[in-house]
């Protein structure tokens, strides 16, 4: 049934610290890798060495340029993937009862073999977290690896989702949100972690945390080079005034 | 939105059909044997027809029976519902009006509340998304059921509640525009509160993710064809709305009426293809593309 559960056990989620993320894209990779051979139908690609290839992800990282007020321009990665929200719009809004959010652990899953692959879901999320499988038909979403964080046949450091497990940088963390004294959790209080969109009233358990400020360094900032136009002299003068005349 | 042609025609043609069966329920126009079945099939064939039409956009349309299982939360589902118990009700009142010659009033009136929830459903398959600020307002049912039930009267020969119905729907439709075109601003969702990085500074898309293109760009940042939407506009309201009321007012005949509907139908294709097209859906923000 997609009514929302009232309360999950537990609020599994991911933790992603913009601060630490270097836009490496090998949390892309490893997800891609993982999920196209285990848990659902495997992640399509189309025309892929052609001209216009396209292809199923289920994380994607985006890069942006914040220009603070004062001081220099900060680039920062952006991980998104499924955010497991509490007041998921995407699971109310299937017809079919394919999607769903589970009341032991919070994860929002699509059961592909119910899925008639309407679209209606990825319509309703905002964050652009679900991709319709064009070979498959079906809609596919991150599953938080649930084939992987209770697999008893991996070693322990394993059961964790494929992209927390590859991240070189340490900036994605996985848990439980609902715990208030699980690590992500503390994690979230120390450093001020963020909803995204939090006025399209999904509330996220995924958190982001903002990049921390810069070091300001005690010297103003580089002067801009004199202007050499203005009011030019010599060779410089001569060849302003001549192409004023052309 | 990416403008599906299978969705623009399944919420013309049924909303077209459900109108028409709307007013065939309250016995406008009061016809039986052979009159009543031509209306019936038309009626019939539009609402169906669409139904048919919404199913080539599934991935998996063998399996859409399942999505009459969660009525409860899904207004699609709801509207498949709605759909078939309007069919099915307006079948049996039909057929008393076609066969026996009986109008059987509380299975037409049935009929045409069904219809009518049948429109509402589908406008609130739209009208609930918050991710779309422009379908996330009470006028988009009003729209839907307004055009249904001008379109309806239309087919129906109701001239004079065409006439009035049409200019009703005309204005709704303007109204929607005039609101819609500030939606998006007035969401409060910009990619400073997509990023969350909007306390730090301005915020700039400075690569995307991808380079190529992907279901998401495909389907919910459709930008192509937005630079025509102020011609369309017109055309729109011209065709649906204008051009029928004026062919109505002149003296009834039915190469004239039959030339309303047509221009009607070709109205309501463009506002709808128009509802998609110009239709921004947040996930943009996340592109820059909005």
């Amino acid at each position: 049934m997609t009514a929302l559960p009232e309360t999950t056990q537990r609020q599994l989620g991911l933790v992603i610290d913009l601060d630490t993320c270097v836009g490496c894209h090998a949390c892309v990779i490893s997800c891609k890798g993982w999920n196209t051979e285990n848990y659902g139908a495997p992640l399509s690609d189309q025309d892929p060495y052609g001209a216009d290839p396209s292809g199923t992800f289920l994380n994607r990282v985006h890069s942006y340029e914040v220009q603070p007020p004062d001081g220099a321009a900060q680039l920062v990665h952006f991980p998104k993937s499924c955010l497991h929200c509490h007041d998921a719009p995407c699971v109310t809004v299937c017809p079919t009862g394919a999607s769903y959010k589970r009341t032991e652990d919070g994860i929002v899953l699509v059961n592909e073999s119910d899925c008639i692959g309407c679209g209606l879901c990825a319509w309703a999320c905002p964050y652009g977290a679900r991709e319709l499988d064009l070979a498959a038909g079906v809609m596919k979403k991150c599953t938080l690896c649930i084939d992987r964080i209770y697999n008893e046949n991996l070693p322990e450091e394993d059961r964790v989702p494929a992209c927390v497990r590859t991240c070189p940088a340490g900036a994605r963390h996985f848990g439980d949100l609902g715990d208030p004294d699980s690590d992500v959790s503390k994690l979230v209080v120390e450093r001020g972690g963020m909803d995204l969109m939090p006025e399209q009233g999904t509330r996220p358990v995924n958190k982001y945390l903002p990049p921390r400020l810069k070091d300001q360094i005690g010297t103003a900032p580089a002067a801009p080079m004199p202007d050499v136009t203005d009011q030019p002299g010599g060779f410089l003068g001569w060849l302003d005034k001549a192409l004023e005349k052309l | 939105m990416h403008p599906a042609p299978s969705v623009i025609l399944f919420s013309t043609l049924s909303g077209l059909g459900f109108g028409l069966l709307f007013w065939l329920g309250l016995g406008f126009p009061d016809v039986s044997g052979g009159v009543a079945f031509v209306f019936f099939a038309i009626a019939y064939s539009l609402a169906v027809g669409g139904l048919l039409a919404s199913t080539f956009h599934l991935g998996h349309p063998e399996r859409a029976i399942k999505a009459f299982s969660q009525w409860r939360t899904s207004w699609l589902s709801r509207e498949g519902w709605a759909a078939v118990a309007a069919l099915i009700v307006g079948a049996a009142f039909g057929a008393g009006l076609v066969y026996m010659d009986q109008r059987l009033a509380v299975l037409g009136w049935a009929a045409s509340l069904l219809s009518l929830a049948t429109v509402l459903a589908t406008s609130m398959i739209y009208t609930q998304l918050r991710t779309v600020p422009r379908w996330n307002m009470p006028l988009t049912p009003v729209m839907y059921l307004a055009y249904a039930l001008a379109g309806g009267a239309l087919l129906a020969g109701q001239v004079k509640f065409a006439i009035g119905l049409l200019i009703v729907a005309g204005l709704v439709q303007i109204a929607c525009w005039m609101l819609g075109d500030r939606a998006l601003a007035g969401s409060g969702s910009t990619l400073a509160t997509a990023t969350g990085l909007g306390r730090r500074g301005a915020v700039r898309a400075f690569e995307p993710p991808h380079t190529g293109n992907n279901y998401l760009l495909r389907e919910m940042v459709f930008v192509v064809g937005r630079k025509h939407a102020a011609k369309l506009r017109v055309i729109a309201i011209a065709l649906a709305v204008v051009l029928p009321v004026a062919l109505l007012m002149a003296p009834f005949h039915h190469v004239l009426a039959a030339l309303a509907v047509l221009s009607h139908v070709a109205g309501v294709l463009t506002s709808r293809w128009l509802f998609f097209a110009e239709a921004e859906h947040v996930v943009g923000l996340y592109y820059g593309k909005r």
